[in-house]
């Protein structure tokens, strides 16, 4: 079988609309958490969340595809492009894929057209409703724009989404099905109706997401997008690209228990099967980049999953700590601060971090980055529903 | 002088389809001016805000044109009147 590296890399999130933005950010434990902008929320339990400062459609889309995307699509668009720029690929159409996760669809279109329909009783509508709100409008997008014509999918994991995404476009380079795949997430839940439903969930961090930390409150709901190019290694060694990192592993699971409620034990096997996929020994494995949502249930219980996996277990941080939880899109934020921190030999910090929890025995690098070059890495991730997904990079080369 | 039928749907068209001023004529297809089914939808949509119409589904149907689209809005508009 293939070994897949990854070339390119593409982020927009609340620490700013690009890569290197992103990667600086994390680097100096900078969280872009801050008071909700897009929706008043003096009426809510909370008030904070991640949602990306300054885009500018008009900086990616002309004036009328800008209009026949929603905000979500449009993170996912910029994204795309700059991960495909990245790489300096010359894409081979038919043999290239394009998978992207994504929890919601276009939520800011929905809501907004909800609030015409139901408190402006009106009757007429953008008839670009539909094409705007359908979850797979980025994998469309970013299709159309880039002209690439193979396999072309959305999948819709909740808070699993991208990676069960980028482990199944690995997967496919890896088989020799394609030979690159653009594979990553987008979200855009920042609207009155979703903040209310997770309000309602009572999981939302009233201030700021501090994970692991024994005061820790719950998430902070982010937005954004990021996106990967995955390509046959051998491929990308003959064109000179440079490689940021090899993607060697991905694993699933399902807890079939609790809708809400995490598993340890779904979650250990998910990260059992990424490293059996990988071929990976668990002592290779430096570094963690953790689900770590933040609430009381998630952390402590991935805490046990890691511990049951790994008998010296690795640093561990959660990013999620700085971009916020972009549900179907962290696994793709996720994935890139992964890939970058082998790279560069950086490990990202967990931010807000205030006191250690007991029930959170972990190095979780709290608060300051950690100048560490480890072998390998996972990327966790595990969705309401009971889903999860795991993701195995390696340093190279 | 009100705006006639004509120059109200050249408006239109020029601002839904974000086009420079001028490019749109009075005799202007929609082929010519590529616009497809979905900027087809959008122009319809703008129609029906700005004449205050409902535009039966097969009179749209016919508008490929601007003197269709113009025929067909002062045909609807008189049927109103009626």
């Amino acid at each position: 079988m293939r070994r897949v590296a990854v070339t390119g890399a593409g982020a927009v999130s609340a620490l700013g609309v690009d890569l290197a933005s992103f990667w600086s950010a994390l680097k100096a434990g900078r969280p872009g958490i801050g008071p909700i902008r897009a929706v008043d929320c003096s009426t809510f339990k909370f008030s904070h969340g991640a949602e990306v400062p300054g885009f500018d459609p008009l900086r990616y889309f002309d004036e009328k595809t800008a209009g026949q995307l929603d905000r979500s699509v449009q993170f996912a668009g910029a994204a795309a492009a700059e991960a495909i720029a990245d790489s300096g690929i010359v894409l081979v159409p038919d043999r290239t894929a394009v998978i992207t996760g994504c929890a919601l669809g276009g939520k800011p279109t929905e809501d907004d057209t909800y609030r015409q329909l139901y408190a402006e009783n009106r009757t007429r509508f953008d008839p670009m409703s539909i094409p705007k709100v359908m979850t797979n409008a980025s994998a469309s997008r970013v299709s159309m724009h880039h002209g690439i014509t193979g396999p072309c999918y959305t999948v819709s994991t909740a808070c699993a989404s991208a990676a069960h995404a980028i482990g199944q476009a690995f997967w496919m380079v890896r088989s020799g099905l394609v030979d690159a795949a653009v594979a990553g997430g987008t979200e855009a839940p920042v609207t009155l109706g979703m903040l209310r439903a997770w309000e309602a969930m009572r999981v939302v961090a009233p201030d700021t997401c501090r994970p692991f930390s024994r005061d820790r409150r719950g998430l902070i709901l982010g937005e954004g997008a990021a996106f990967l190019v995955l390509e046959d290694l051998e491929a990308a060694m003959a064109r000179g690209a440079r490689v940021h990192a090899e993607i060697c592993g991905f694993g699933m699971s399902s807890d079939a228990g609790h809708l809400t409620a995490p598993s340890a034990d779904g979650a250990a096997r998910a990260m059992t099967a990424a490293l059996r996929d990988s071929g990976l020994d668990t002592a290779q494995v430096g570094y963690v980049n953790a689900h770590g949502t933040g609430t009381s249930a998630n952390d402590a219980t991935e805490t046990r999953a890691i511990r049951a996996v790994f008998a010296v277990p690795p640093l561990v941080s959660s990013t999620k700590s700085m971009h916020g939880h972009a549900l179907g899109a962290s696994p793709a934020l996720e994935a890139v601060a992964t890939v970058l921190a082998l790279r560069d030999g950086v490990l990202p910090p967990t931010a807000n971090f205030t006191e250690p929890d007991p029930a959170c025995d972990l190095d979780v690098i709290p608060n300051q980055a950690r100048q560490v070059q480890v072998e390998a890495a996972l990327s966790n991730s595990f969705a309401f529903g009971g889903l999860n997904a795991v993701l195995a990079f390696r340093r190279y080369p | 002088m009100p705006e006639n039928v004509a120059n109200r749907v050249i408006r239109i068209i020029t601002k839904t389809q974000k086009f420079a001023d001028g490019r749109v004529t009075e005799s202007s297809t929609f082929k010519e001016l590529g616009i497809d089914s979905l900027d087809g939808l959008n122009i319809l949509f703008a129609i029906e805000e700005e004449f205050g119409l409902n535009v039966p589904d097969d009179a749209a149907m016919e508008f490929k044109s601007v003197p269709e689209v113009v025929a067909g809005v002062e045909r609807l508009l008189a049927d109103k009147q009626v």
